[in-house]
């Protein structure tokens, strides 16, 4: 058993190896720098002589953190499920235990 | 734990960081849309901060303060305006959920390279507290109710 475990640990530790070294462009990139390549088109692309983004999701939620814009705006619905998942929960934990307190 | 309260340090304590801890929740929530967190993130920040408060003052303190009823029609409260929000956009723009403020006066001001104003990202910050209202409600009912209910177990 503790043999598998070892195997496991250094399998593991292979992998976040592989994954840093396969990410490490984002490593690289400094805090606060223009975006690559990539990243372009999901921002959008800035002109700096009108002052405007042309197309992406600052121009179209006209919010500047992305990742808010993909969880409430174009994954709208994923989040209106993690609520309802939030809710049953909720639900739940009142049916079970809402009756006991006042015995 | 057999014991209710615990000693008077870890009280004061404790009633000194909650309202800083309730703050940077309500900030990392109004300011979802500019740096990184929002609604869930925020919210589960405001609701370690009503653990503490249990966990330093006891559930039946607590509970005589804020009723996990009240925190829970708080939780309820958020979702409705969730979705309102989401069905003002189907009526007043193209779909369900479509960010109709985008390019109003009010909340949908595009900002520029760097900085950005509070009030830009259309209806998004609207989402972030109504997502953070939910999350800290019923976070804290649950862990109210978990707290009283486990020492009443622990009673009989």
């Amino acid at each position: 058993m503790k043999k598998f475990t070892l195997i496991g640990f250094v399998v593991f530790c292979l992998f976040l190896f592989y994954a840093a070294y396969d990410l490490g462009y984002v490593v690289k990139r400094d805090f606060g720098a223009p975006p690559s390549s990539m990243d372009d088109r999901i921002i959008g692309s800035y002109n700096s002589t009108t002052g405007e983004w042309e197309y992406g999701a600052v121009n179209e939620t006209g919010a500047n953190n992305a990742v808010t814009s993909v969880v409430f705006d174009y994954r709208g619905y994923d989040t209106l499920g993690e609520a309802t998942v939030l809710f049953t929960a909720i639900a739940g934990v009142m049916l079970l235990f809402g009756g006991r307190k006042h015995e | 734990m057999s014991d209710e309260k615990m000693s008077v340090i870890v009280q004061t304590i404790a009633g000194l960081l909650f309202p800083m801890v309730l703050i940077f929740s309500f900030y990392v929530i109004l300011h979802g849309h500019l740096t990184p967190g929002g609604g869930f993130q925020g919210g589960a920040i405001g609701a370690s901060a009503v653990a503490l408060l249990i966990v330093a003052y006891g559930s039946k303190t607590i509970e005589k303060k804020v009723a996990e009823e009240n925190l829970s029609i708080f939780e309820s409260l958020g979702g409705i305006v969730f979705v309102v929000v989401a069905i003002a956009g189907f009526i007043l723009a193209s779909a369900f959920l479509s960010n109709f403020l985008v390019g109003e006066p009010l909340f949908g001001q595009i900002p520029g390279w760097g900085e950005s104003p509070l009030n830009s990202g259309g209806f998004l910050p609207i989402l972030n507290i109504a997502v953070g209202m939910k999350v800290i409600g019923g976070l804290s009912a649950i862990v109210l109710m978990l707290a009283l209910v486990s020492r009443e177990v622990k009673e009989q």
